[in-house]
């Protein structure tokens, strides 16, 4: 575009008796020959807002900067078409005007090195072309249980077309075999129906969903809005194209041979909660040893959850199970007695009446406590009790004992699969010694994951979803329970948590609502939660790619494949737009009409740095706009005075942060660089998952290139930090410039 | 005045009551689909509840976090208006098809207000700061707090000093409309979602236990704003009485709750967080003794990995025992606190410096519109066959962060199709 740009400068919020605005007006006629450059007191007022657009409508400007506050206040008035006009804000307010001395000189120059910033930012920008690709918006679910049925069926209600594929002969999934669920609706006292047979009828004969049973993916490929998959039915396969996938692959109980210290295996007459329900649900419930009703069933929780050496989480649903498996035993007789040894009850909610019901049932016998043994005693079983409410151990007779064992999600397949291949094809090369035993060691352990991939995706990065703990396809947001880390692909039901089946139904709702946003954000060209509505997508300039690879290994959403020689396949229509491919690429190949590496390089170089006997030293400071930067901003609104000698760059993620910037502000002379993102590690608040530790771990290998270049290490300095803590960026600016002054300017300053 | 919302290629938008993170979500997750929203808020600002807890559990973060990113999306979206200071007069219609009437009071601050904060250097009044749960005060002109979205201040009129426009006075962008009058405006939705969220079990209830009587017992909710950077005390948690700070401080579990003289149900969320303001304590001070009362220690999935870290790496002490009394000795203002330790087999009176008590959620389901079912706890009750009336979050069940927001996305479907339906009926 030939550009055509307009400086819009605001003199009000006290900007104006903090900043000259003619010599900041100067930068822009002068320096950057603006054909428009206007103060005005009141920019984002009617007049201000009016004056912008009458500029912009009459062809006199394309290219505006608006140099007032910040871009998280205002943007409504500040808002224009992205395909037409290039729009860049510079924040003279929070984060210069209300943190520094007034009428100061460094303060002056702050101010007009970030307009410099954005006046070159806006002249790099080009706008954003809308994609126009056919979308499928046909939705897939895989799983034909509570979850997957609901999902379909909703999905189907709002209009979409469904294809529900069940690796089984029949759907249903494990409600299906239930005897009867948890109560569902006041007065939450009443066991209630499973409502199957209802709901396989409607989905059956529903004219938006195809069901596929007895089915299995064999591959998926492609990318929101056009994913090819191909399925294995009986006579032979099926291949179609969906738009986005909904996983409600469900759960497994957890293996009971690994329960031995709880009895299972020394007699028949004891059983799982699965196992009992079974019984229950097929006719009457019978001792297996001898097919007599039992008088007496002890139910042990917790069995194989919340512990370490077995599951180390709560399973959520056993408390509930088995308060239902004592309705079914006094069902069939009232005197029979029901122990249950506990560590804590979880009812929680309304399911606290099913509790209370219970505890009133003069045979039902409640008790904290952890079992010490299950052995065979005269006629039955003994189990033996330490840590009652009774005080000491108990030695209980029963006729069956109950282990309440809990969910293991149908997920982490794929996942330890791939896992498992990498390790033993590292014992095999038998590289080292201590990385073979690990290796081992991780081959014994993932040996346990017998089952098979389930979405085959034809992914670079692996067949199905990534894990994070447990095995769980989840991102562990707090705020944003279904996001994972493949764009268009959601989880639900207990492949998500572990939950009930009525949670389950309800879980599958949102999921649908997920996968149709999916399909609807990608029939626009725009990018899903977080930069959703985004219509910028990252471009490679192929010829001078060298296949390193580190694009399509970093991606945290497995964007990018790989062709035979490892040259990146853009699919972007998976690309969150957070710009981390582009951090990592050494030859600076990847960039977005909007956001580049050598926009943010000429940014750098926009910054007027002093000579070294002005002793004036320049700090670099890489923000997260999406945390970072706002504290800042409250920073500002508190008026907190920092260092001026800090010029600050927002990034989309601080894991777009490229090395190569940091060569260029050194070898430009900036004494020191900060770069301040959200935290890492297992509880990562970072919002495209491993942005800020990918940018923490470039850095050490930087690190390293600085001591070879004589230069201190400590010039470069990595910093976690919550949204919340703008009380302490101040102070973190501040010590950090104490420290650059103590080390003395950068050497290469003036070279 | 008639001022319906302009109908969305799709049919008619939707309403939802409640600016809290339940309706947020609802509206965000709609209009990122392509419904229009009419998102309505009683407050000044989103946010609800959680923008007043300091820390979320398990992983310890911010919410503003996540707010930041949800108003953002707001920002970023055009179909969803926002209403703040509004209140659902009345719901008229059929599925599909309802009539909304809200009253919006006045701000007595308009849209061109910059937070520039002038109206408040010059505001003569003070008012009690209820987004601190009135542990404090702000000028009756205020910005809510520093992240409030809208980004705007606003006058709370019934605070100021009669006859003064001290505000209007100085504002130099005209932003300040002391004759603002409250509006009544007409929207024509397919569905309705109520999100209206819940309030803390009224503690001065449960009189064995002190709240009200005792300075230093303080409930869960308050014990936020105390941890809270942005609180009245910034972030450090002092006691009521003295200022001190506490080497002792008792959680009191199921202060309300699983108590048929006050809620029969569980609340679901108060154990994890009374695992997490016990962290609050030790990061204060690594030596200081935390213990929580419990009947039950409900931390259902993976949040079991929290109760284990907190007992295992911080040394939180976990006593199984309904408190049956908190007693306070009045020259320290310390708290003796009895309780059945049923492990032990006795019962045990031990001195703490604080008390915090565990309150539930009471569903704000007072004053819906007409046509929610509700049930015996006045919970809105799961809704059967084709309606256009949903509940969205704690009005549904008491439920924690991420149950909340995956509720409320599902909200949003149910929803949506309405508004799909209305428009192939319409």
């Amino acid at each position: 575009m030939d550009k055509k740009l307009g400086v819009y400068l605001c003199s009000g919020c006290s900007l104006g008796e903090s900043l000259d605005m003619e010599k900041l007006a100067k930068v822009a006629q002068k320096e950057y020959k603006a054909p428009v450059c206007r103060v005005h007191p009141f920019l984002c007022g009617a007049e201000g807002v009016a004056q912008i657009r009458k500029d912009l409508e009459e062809g006199t400007v394309n290219t505006a900067v608006v140099a007032a506050c910040s871009p998280r206040v205002k943007t409504a008035a500040f808002s224009f078409d992205p395909t037409a006009v290039i729009m860049e804000r510079v924040n003279l307010r929070e984060h210069v005007a209300w943190c520094q001395k007034p009428k100061d000189e460094d303060t002056q120059m702050m101010a007009e090195d970030y307009l410099r910033m954005g006046i070159v930012k806006a002249q790099k920008s080009e706008p954003l072309e809308p994609a126009s690709e056919a979308i499928s918006k046909t939705i897939l679910v895989v799983g034909g249980g509570v979850a997957g049925m609901t999902a379909a069926l909703e999905a189907a209600a709002a209009g979409y077309e469904v294809t529900l594929v069940e690796k089984q002969a029949q759907l249903g999934g494990f409600v299906g075999t239930l005897k009867s669920r948890f109560p569902q609706t006041p007065p939450y006292t009443e066991l209630s129906a499973d409502g199957m047979a209802e709901k396989i009828q409607a989905l059956t004969y529903h004219p938006k969903i195809t069901v596929l049973t007895s089915a299995a993916i064999v591959k998926t490929e492609g990318q929101p809005g056009m994913f090819d998959v191909t399925v294995e039915v009986e006579g032979g396969s099926k291949s179609f194209r969906v738009g986005s996938i909904i996983m409600a692959t469900g759960w497994k109980p957890y293996d009971a041979a690994k329960l031995g210290h709880l009895g299972y295996g020394l007699s028949p007459d004891v059983v799982t909660n699965v196992e009992f329900e079974r019984m229950a649900a097929s006719g009457a419930i019978a001792r297996p040893s001898d097919g007599r009703p039992p008088q007496s069933v002890l139910f042990i929780q917790c069995a194989g959850s919340r512990d370490k050496e077995h599951l180390p989480y709560c399973s959520s649903v056993c408390c509930m199970a088995t308060l239902k498996h004592a309705e079914y035993l006094h069902a069939q007789n009232a005197d029979a007695k029901a122990y249950i040894i506990y560590k804590d009850m979880r009812t929680p909610g309304q399911y606290e009446k099913y509790y209370a019901k219970a505890q009133n049932h003069p045979a039902t016998f409640l008790t904290k406590g952890e079992v010490a043994s299950v052995r065979k005693g005269e006629g039955g079983l003994v189990v033996e009790v330490k840590d009652t409410l009774l005080g000491g151990s108990v030695q209980i007779p029963a006729d069956m004992v109950v282990l309440a064992t809990g969910m293991v999600p149908n997920s982490a397949d794929g996942e330890a699969i791939r896992q498992l291949h990498d390790a033993e094809a590292k014992v095999l090369r038998n590289e080292s010694d201590t990385q073979r035993q690990e290796a081992e060691k991780r081959v014994a352990e993932l040996k346990q994951h017998e089952g098979t991939e389930i979405l085959h995706l034809t992914y670079r990065q692996g067949p199905d979803l990534p894990v994070l703990r447990y095995g769980f396809p989840d991102s562990h947001f707090v705020c944003f329970p279904y996001e994972t880390r493949r764009t268009g692909i959601y989880t639900t039901g207990t492949v998500r948590a572990p939950m009930d089946s009525s949670h389950a139904a309800e879980d599958a709702l949102g999921a649908a609502m997920k996968a149709i946003q999916s399909v609807e954000l990608a029939s626009k060209g725009q990018a899903v939660h977080p930069r959703a509505g985004d219509l910028s997508f990252p471009e490679f300039f192929l010829q001078r790619c060298t296949q390193c690879k580190r694009c399509t290994e970093e991606c945290p959403f497995g964007t990018l494949d790989e062709d035979a020689k490892g040259t990146p396949k853009p699919n972007p229509y998976r690309c969150r737009r957070c710009g981390i491919c582009m951090g990592a690429c050494p030859e600076r190949i990847i960039s977005f009409k909007n956001y580049s590496v050598d926009m943010i390089a000429s940014m750098i170089k926009a910054i007027e740095v002093p000579e070294e006997d002005e002793e004036k030293p320049r700090v670099l400071v890489f923000m997260c706009e999406n945390d970072a930067y706002p504290a800042l901003d409250i920073a500002g609104m508190n008026h907190a005075q920092y260092d001026p000698s800090v010029r600050i760059i927002p990034l989309r993620c601080l894991g777009s942060m490229n090395i190569v910037w940091i060569a260029d502000a050194l070898s430009g002379g900036i004494d020191g660089i900060m770069l301040i993102g959200c935290k890492y590690g297992d509880d990562y608040q970072c919002h495209f998952a491993k942005g800020s530790e990918l940018a923490n771990r470039r850095l050490e290998n930087v690190k390293e290139t600085l001591t070879r270049l004589q230069l201190e290490s400590e010039r470069i300095q990595v910093t976690q930090l919550a949204i919340n803590e703008y009380g302490k960026l101040p102070v973190l600016i501040n010590d950090f410039m104490d420290r650059i002054r103590e080390m003395g300017p950068n050497p290469y300053k003036g070279f | 005045m008639m001022q319906p919302v302009t109908e969305s290629p799709n049919g008619k938008g939707i309403l939802v009551i409640g600016g809290g993170i339940a309706g947020m979500t609802t509206a965000i997750e709609a209009a990122e689909t392509g419904c229009d929203v009419v998102l309505v808020e009683k407050a000044p600002y989103l946010g609800g509840r959680v923008s007043r807890i300091n820390q979320y559990f398990p992983k310890l973060c911010p919410p503003t976090c996540g707010l930041e990113i949800n108003f953002k999306r707001i920002k970023n979206n055009a179909r969803i208006t926002v209403l703040t200071q509004a209140e659902v007069a009345e719901v008229t219609g059929t599925p599909g098809d309802y009539r909304a009437t809200v009253k919006v009071s006045p701000r007595f601050v308009t849209d061109a207000c910059t937070l520039c904060g002038k109206c408040a250097e010059v505001c003569p009044a003070e008012r009690p700061d209820e987004y601190n749960m009135g542990l404090g005060t702000t000028k009756a002109a205020y910005l809510p707090h520093s992240m409030a979205f809208p980004a705007a201040y606003a006058i709370d009129r019934a605070a100021c000093k009669e006859g003064c426009t001290a505000c209007a006075e100085a504002c130099t962008y005209g932003a300040v409309d002391l004759a603002q009058k409250a509006e009544e405006k007409v929207f024509e939705v397919a569905s309705v979602v109520a999100a209206t969220g819940w309030t803390p079990y009224d503690a001065n209830k449960i009189d064995n236990l002190g709240f009200g009587r005792f300075p230093n017992v303080v409930t869960n909710v308050i014990m936020e704003r105390l941890a809270a950077p942005n609180g009245p005390t910034a972030g450090k948690i002092l006691r009521p009485s003295d200022q001190a700070q506490p080497k002792s401080v008792a959680f009191v579990q199921c202060a309300g709750s699983r108590d048929e003289n006050h809620l029969p149900y569980c609340s679901a969320v108060c154990c994890a967080a009374s695992l997490k303001q016990s962290t609050y304590v030790k990061a204060m001070d690594p030596a200081a003794e935390a213990a929580i009362f419990y009947i039950d220690i409900r931390t259902p999935g993976r949040l079991e990995d929290f109760r284990t870290k907190v007992v295992e790496e911080q040394g939180v002490e976990l006593v199984k025992g309904k408190v049956a009394k908190v007693e306070e000795d009045p020259a320290t203002h310390d708290l003796l606190v009895t309780a059945e330790d049923v492990l032990g087999g006795r019962k045990v009176t031990r001195r703490f410096n604080m008390v915090v008590l565990a309150t539930g959620i009471v569903p704000n389901t007072d004053g819906l519109p007409a046509g929610f079912a509700l049930d015996e706890f006045r919970f809105i009750a799961a809704p059967e066959g084709k309606t256009g009336l949903y509940g969205a979050g704690c009005v549904r069940r008491p439920e924690e962060v991420s149950a909340t927001v995956q509720d409320a996305t599902g909200a949003a479907l149910k929803a949506y199709q309405c508004v799909v339906r209305s428009a192939h009926h319409g």
